[in-house]
């Protein structure tokens, strides 16, 4: 039976799932063995049920991810922290020693003409703290790196695809 | 073969061989002087022993605790780098035990101070990130600190970024030992400690900084880099300091 896999965008650049894209033409092998039943990449809006694999890359910076994190630990059999934000926090949590106020007043009060002031709507409103996803909710595996390659994504994806845990250590780092 | 009575320069003197002491490290039987530590043998005879604080050429201090190998009759574990060797002595550089404090070792450093390996002028070239991949980590069990840790750009050649800091005091050594100016040193206790110039005043005006570098090179991570390196740029050279040594020792 093809598995069923999600991948997710929390507090990222996105570039995780640039490595993902490219994949390439190991792409079409992967959809042989598995249904991409939600991602940013595809237009599904609502977290769907019995995910066998989520690769979820970013931290968790907000009250949305935090929210989006936990709905999804619990329709998840294997939750994948993909890259050093969802691992470390790294980038995002360069925020942290600074505050949320002291960040915030910098991106929308002291570094703007229009309308200065941090939006109260629309945008989530910031945690304290962006955490890695397994501070907040169990991980299975990590997938360290900025981004992972396309070739370490590849391995872990098809071990995890065929019920096996990956060895990632020897594949990748923090920071690779 | 060379008569004995002879010493090349950088060597020392042949110790009588009544000197000599037998050990046994992972098993195997190995001979060393009595002024040798475990890590000395370990290093001569190719056997890995991680470690950040000690570098050939400076002092041991026995800072960074990674070093840590069980020794037979002791229930304490003992760091190689500043533990003399002796007669029967029998030494385990590896077991879980060891893996899983070494791998605790890491992980508290990096949440200790901001290591933000993907943006670091030493991305690819630091001690802490290999050994951290050669020890299997792929994540920090441990919850991160994020302390406010500050940059000092003052100095016209150097910078001295605090948040990668891991407190090896390789730095402080190298000063002392080597340049002889003992620009650095510590301040501050427990996990308030950090690295100062001087009596804590910024780099540059540092009346007795010699702008030699030998910091910056000696320093595992990226806290002490070059001006204008961006990042994963900053690749360290060390091979000034066994040079450096043995010409010393060979004037003494
Ligand atoms: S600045 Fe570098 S060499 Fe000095 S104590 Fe910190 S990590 Fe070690
Ligand atoms: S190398 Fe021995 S304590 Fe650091």
């Amino acid at each position: 039976m093809k598995k069923r896999l999600a991948t997710v965008w929390l507090d990222g650049c996105s570039g995780c799932h640039m490595s993902f894209l490219d994949l390439d033409e190991r792409l079409i092998e992967v959809a042989e063995k598995a249904d991409l039943v939600y991602s940013p990449l595809v237009d599904i809006k609502e977290f769907p049920g019995d995910v066998d694999v989520a690769l979820v890359e970013g931290a968790v910076s907000s009250e949305e991810d935090l929210h989006k994190i936990q709905m999804i630990r619990r329709k998840v059999k294997t939750l994948v922290s993909l890259g050093d934000c969802s691992v470390t926090a790294n980038v995002p949590g360069m925020r942290n020693a600074f505050g949320v106020k002291a960040v915030c007043d910098r991106a929308y009060t002291e570094n703007v003409t229009l309308n200065p002031g941090t939006p109260a709507q629309v945008i989530p409103r910031l945690l304290p703290y962006a955490r890695p996803i397994h501070e907040v909710v169990n991980v299975d595996v990590f997938i360290p790196g900025c981004p992972p390659s396309a070739d370490t994504i590849y391995y872990a994806l098809t071990e995890l695809l065929e019920g096996r845990q990956p060895e990632l250590s020897a594949k990748t780092r923090f920071g690779a | 073969m060379s008569p004995t009575n002879v010493v090349k320069p950088g060597t020392k003197p042949v110790q009588p061989a009544s000197n000599v002491k037998t050990l046994q490290i992972d098993g195997k039987d190995f001979s060393a002087r009595p002024e040798e530590t475990i890590l000395d043998v370990a290093r001569q005879n190719k056997i890995f022993i991680p470690r950040l604080c000690e570098l050939e050429g400076l002092s041991d201090v026995g800072a960074c605790r990674l070093c840590l190998v069980e020794v037979k009759g002791s229930n304490k574990l003992l760091p190689a780098c500043v533990t003399r060797v002796y007669e029967g002595m029998e030494v385990t550089t590896n077991s879980p035990r060891l893996a899983a404090y070494r791998r605790m070792i890491i992980e508290l450093l990096f949440t200790e101070r901001n290591h933000i390996c993907s943006v670091c002028v030493s991305n690819g070239h630091c001690d802490l990130q290999w050994m951290a991949q050669k020890l299997g980590l792929t994540h920090v069990h441990f919850p991160y600190r994020y302390p406010k840790a500050n940059v000092d750009a003052s100095h016209e050649r150097f910078v001295i970024d605090h948040n990668r800091c891991i407190l090896c005091t390789r730095c402080v050594r190298v000063c002392d030992e080597i340049e002889g100016a003992h620009v650095w040193d510590v301040m501050g206790r427990g996990i308030d400690a950090k690295v100062v110039t001087d009596l804590n005043e910024a780099w540059g005006n540092s009346e007795t900084c010699t702008s030699c570098g030998k910091c910056v090179h000696v320093c595992p991570t990226g806290a002490l880099s070059e001006k204008g390196h961006a990042v994963a740029e900053m690749e360290k050279r060390r091979h000034f300091l066994p040079y450096l040594t043995m010409m010393r020792e060979s004037q003494e």
